[in-house]
């Protein structure tokens, strides 16, 4: 009996669901990455109207401004699904390009919410000065270095993938990658719903 | 490519990479032998038994911690501890047994015996599984540390505010404590993400998962559990790091904080914790007690979803740890009710036990005797729990010995009695000898004797209204008759230097068994499972051809079958068993190859934490060796390419296993 | 599904994102809050269902991840409960 199961490189070949290995695995761990952001939107939930001395939520949030970035960062999520698509189809020029806008448009969101700390800073909103103002950067935060190690990740797999250097299957990693993309994406939607939106 | 001389394993189907073309900026570590092949292995029983030797280690570091509390508490005015160290060794002997000593022990196990019960060659992702022993190991090192660098963590093992401030505990114990957890629960979530993806994806042919060893489940359980359950304290943590840190105030109530956010967070992770605690345990003796009253397990499908209901509700309950906290009458009732109804699927994996014993040829050897005695102390602790489950009465045992007492029966008597038990039932697997049974014995009745003498009589302090974590108790306070403190406080000390002595026979067992142990036959037990279908110890490859599975207890079910009045008769010894897989054995098995980005990886952790604690510049260095890691591993292949073996191999009957 | 398809799809999210802003601007009243969730909603089932290809996937996969987003929605929904975040 010749059981061919290169885990960790290629995915379905013969496990005993039929189901990749490494997509079950990325699959779990956004399940556990519900509770992570969970934890950290339900301490935002509780501390935001508690502002003491510093800015109230409406009085820093930019919600033009979040929007486009919030746009941006949706629109990302279209082009990471376009380069896993042309990935499946083998289409290296259209995976690079795609995988490379993706990490642009990655990028501006960061830029963005970088720019937006620095207004909210100026305006009185530093770290230490409030429980909202700690729970509110910590939240947003962990989000963006989400972004950001997504970013990292997308800008690495071009080069690696242009010499020829990943192990396994090439479309899997991109997958596997625009799965962890686009959950990001997902926790940005309901930030921007349930912070922005919605006034404390 | 550069062929290295080795000699062939005796089946001759296993061979090795070389170390030629590895794609990572490194050549592949390839050595078989030494402390080469320890540390860069990816192999889940070079692994696993890492990981039970590092957390037999901090069970020796946290028992020796227990003692000294016992000591101090032993007579009135004990003058062996300060407060501040007595804070420090509660603390720090809560958080090792529960840490470092029962999650990794019960990974261990994990990991040696999943892929074996379930009939693979490893886990689903090797170098992950590496990854993680070693990120629990740097973290729990880590944590330690804090011993000599200021002081440990003295806030107890729940860390609620305002001990966790930085008002009431200026050291640095605290911040090695967050960061330490956080390196462990990394590798908890990574094992977990491991293991599940193994359980579902890497059985052998026919392995459904009805037909599954319960251990097996058990663990899957568990690992479901620390999937969602590390989330919720790794927030909590980061929030208490940005606290102490860099200055936020998340649980002071000075500046407006909540501090019962700590105390959800905590037990949203820390009740099903708990269960992640217990269910190894209780898988190990739902293998043990079968085999020893030679009857298969009683209502096996009732043990599996029992377990998944302990696991489910277990995440409705945590509030009942904070009865006492004003939460108001609605939580208060909701979460008394829900507390009881866990107790429901609790007795029925009791049931299911002891029918399994009804009417069985018993066969008292050391490992049944511990899982006997898991169910007579279990239920002793589960039976306390359910008294707290009851709120009024909980907010008069809350913070006194009685709690003490509980957890103890659950997790001493239940918990590590259920390891103890695997460690005789399994060592003749892992090491191919087979532990003392007359030792184990004395082994088994001390630690019976010395644990009920030891936590006993905290039911009756606790009552009596000792408080918990208390760190001299004076003459005046102690009452008089048989109710008196005094009396009970020195009971209980004798009783933990019984238990001491208890342990250490095992570990004198072990000493002895390595020396000149009884080599274990094939099958020593007549066991069910699929573990015990390869050799003591198994071959690096577990199985020569990957067996296809029928039935539940597969090996039982090809050593017996049933004659013509029904009764089941042996038709074959494990002998012929094994020959029959090796008949077939696969020609070339090429195993995932080792690697020396797991503990590279790891190690830029503890670099990290330490940064975050004594300077930013040294927490980047530590991010820069992390991220290296990454990129190494991400371009090494897990398993080598086949021309990179030796011998090369490019036909077509070469198994690859993750 | 063919590029097209995901263009159209991003064509949707993106009509959803801009009426959610428009709630900014427009007083809904009583409607305010639930049009606000039910659109977020939409939206992270669109991106997950299709982005994320999960409807065309195993169940497999659907299990593991909704059970962590129920349990998560569940747990911290009752523990903000506890502290009468929603009265
Ligand atoms: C029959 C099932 C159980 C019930 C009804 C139950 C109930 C409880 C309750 C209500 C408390 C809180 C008491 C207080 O602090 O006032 C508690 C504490 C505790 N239980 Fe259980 N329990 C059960 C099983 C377990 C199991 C299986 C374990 C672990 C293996 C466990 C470990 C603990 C620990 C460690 C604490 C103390 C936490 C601390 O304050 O440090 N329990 N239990
Ligand atoms: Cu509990």
């Amino acid at each position: 009996m010749t059981t061919d199961s290169h885990t960790e490189t290629d995915g379905a070949a013969h496990t005993s669901t039929g189901l990749s290995n490494n997509k079950l695995g990325m699959w779990l761990f956004l399940g556990s990455e519900c509770l992570l952001f969970g934890g950290l939107i339900s301490t935002y939930m509780l501390y935001r109207g508690r502002v003491g001395e510093g800015p109230r939520p409406s009085q820093v949030f930019d919600i033009p401004f979040t929007s486009v970035s919030s746009f941006v960062l949706l629109m990302s999520s279209l082009t990471m699904v376009l380069a896993v698509s042309a990935a499946h189809k083998g289409d290296d020029r259209n995976t690079y390009l795609w995988t490379t806008v993706t990490a642009i448009l990655g990028a501006t969101f960061v830029g963005g919410q970088v720019y937006e700390f620095t207004a909210f800073y100026n305006e009185g909103m530093g770290f230490t000065t409030s429980l909202f103002s700690s729970s509110f950067y910590v939240l947003t935060g962990f989000h963006g270095v989400h972004v950001t190690v997504g970013v990292i990740m997308l800008m690495s797999i071009v080069g690696i993938m242009k010499r020829s250097k990943v192990p396994g299957s090439k479309s899997e990693t991109v997958e596997m990658i625009g799965l962890y993309w686009h959950f990001v994406d997902v926790v940005w939607i309901i930030i921007f719903t349930l912070i922005y939106l919605i006034p404390a | 490519m550069a062929i290295i001389e080795r000699s062939i394993t005796s089946t001759e189907v296993f061979s090795v990479a070389t170390p030629s073309s590895s794609l990572g900026a490194l050549k592949r570590p390839v050595a078989t032998t030494g402390w080469k092949s320890w540390l860069f292995t990816v192999d889940h029983k070079k692994l696993g038994i890492m990981y039970s030797a590092a957390a037999l280690f901090f069970f020796i570091v946290g028992g020796l911690e227990a003692v000294l509390i016992r000591l101090q508490l032993a007579a009135p005015n004990g003058k062996i501890l300060n407060a501040d160290l007595y804070n420090q060794m509660f603390t720090m002997h809560a958080t090792t047994m529960v840490f470092l000593f029962v999650m990794p022990m019960a990974a261990g196990l994990a990991n040696y015996f999943i892929p074996l019960q379930i009939g693979a060659r490893d886990v689903a992702f090797p170098r992950i599984n590496a990854f993680s022993f070693w990120a629990f190991l740097f973290g729990g090192l880590f944590l330690n540390l804090s011993w000599f660098l200021g002081g440990a963590a003295d806030g107890g093992w729940f860390m609620y505010a305002p001990n966790s401030g930085p008002v009431f505990s200026p050291s640095h114990g605290i911040d090695f404590w967050v960061l330490g957890l956080q390196i462990t629960g990394i590798a908890s979530l990574a094992g977990a993400v491991n293991l599940i993806t193994t359980v579902l994806n890497m059985r052998a042919p026919g392995m459904k998962l009805m037909r599954m060893p319960i251990f097996t489940w058990m663990q899957l359980v568990v690992q479901f559990l620390l999937l969602f359950a590390v989330p919720v304290i790794t927030v909590a943590l980061f929030l208490l790091s940005f606290q102490r840190n860099f200055g936020a105030t998340f649980f002071d109530v000075s500046a407006g904080a909540d501090p019962l956010l700590w105390q959800h967070l905590f037990w949203i992770f820390g009740h099903p914790e708990v269960y992640i605690l217990i269910l190894p345990s209780f898988g190990v003796i739902s293998e043990v007690l079968p085999v020893f009253s030679r009857k298969p397990l009683f209502g096996y499908p009732f043990v599996v979803f029992s377990g998944a209901a302990i696991g489910f509700v277990g995440w409705g309950v945590w509030a009942h740890h904070m009865f006492a906290s004003g939460l108001g009458p609605v939580s208060v009732a909701v979460f008394s009710i829900s507390t009881m109804a866990i107790a429901v699927p609790t007795g029925v994996k009791i049931v299911n036990w002891t029918m399994t014993l009804w009417g069985g040829k018993l066969e008292f050897t050391a490992a049944m005797k511990f899982a006997v005695g898991l169910i007579v102390l279990f239920t002793i602790g589960g039976l306390s729990g359910v008294t707290h489950s009851v709120a009024p009465s909980d907010t008069q045992q809350t913070d006194t010995y009685y709690i003490v007492a509980h957890f103890h029966y659950v997790l001493f008597g239940g918990a590590v009695f259920g390891l103890f038990s695997g460690f005789y039932y399994w060592w003749p697997k892992v090491f191919g000898k087979l532990l003392n049974e007359k030792l184990g014995t004395w082994n088994f009745w001390l630690m019976v004797i010395g644990m009920n003498m030891t936590f006993g009589p905290m039911h009756i302090l606790g009552l009596q209204g000792q408080p918990r974590r208390m760190y001299q108790w004076t003459e005046a306070r102690a009452g008089e008759g048989l109710f008196n403190f005094g009396f009970w406080n020195m009971f209980a000390s004798i009783g933990s230097i019984v238990l001491s002595i208890g342990i250490l026979l095992f570990l004198i067992n072990i000493v002895i068994t390595a020396r000149n142990g009884k080599v274990a036959p094939l099958d020593p037990w007549d066991a069910r499972s699929l573990e015990w279908m390869t050799s003591n110890p198994p071959k690096e490859h577990n199985f020569d051809s990957i067996p296809t599975i029928s039935h539940l207890d597969e090996f039982f079910h090809r050593k017996y079958q049933e004659d013509a009045s029904g009764q089941m008769v042996k038709v074959k010894t494990a002998e012929q068993v094994m020959k029959e897989l090796e008949d077939n054995a696969d020609a070339h098995i090429h195993m995932p190859s080792p690697s020396y980005w797991p503990i590279f990886l790891a190690a830029g952790l503890p670099v990290i934490s330490f940064g975050v604690i004594y300077s930013i510049p040294i927490a980047i260095i530590g991010g820069v060796i992390v991220l290296f890691g990454c990129y190494g591993w991400s371009i090494e292949p897990s398993t080598a390419p086949d021309d990179d073996f030796d011998p090369p191999a490019t036909t077509k009957d070469v198994v690859h296993v993750g | 599904m063919s590029n097209a398809g995901y263009v159209r799809i991003a064509a949707i999210l993106a009509a959803i994102t801009a009426l959610e802003v428009a709630t900014y601007y427009v007083d809904l009243g009583a409607l305010f809050l639930p049009s606000l969730l039910i659109m977020m909603a939409v939206k992270f089932y669109i991106v997950v269902s299709f982005f994320m290809h999960l409807r065309y996937e195993s169940k497999m996969f659907s299990w593991v991840f909704y059970t962590g987003l129920f349990l998560a929605i569940v747990v911290y929904g009752i523990f903000l409960a506890t502290f009468h975040f929603f009265s």
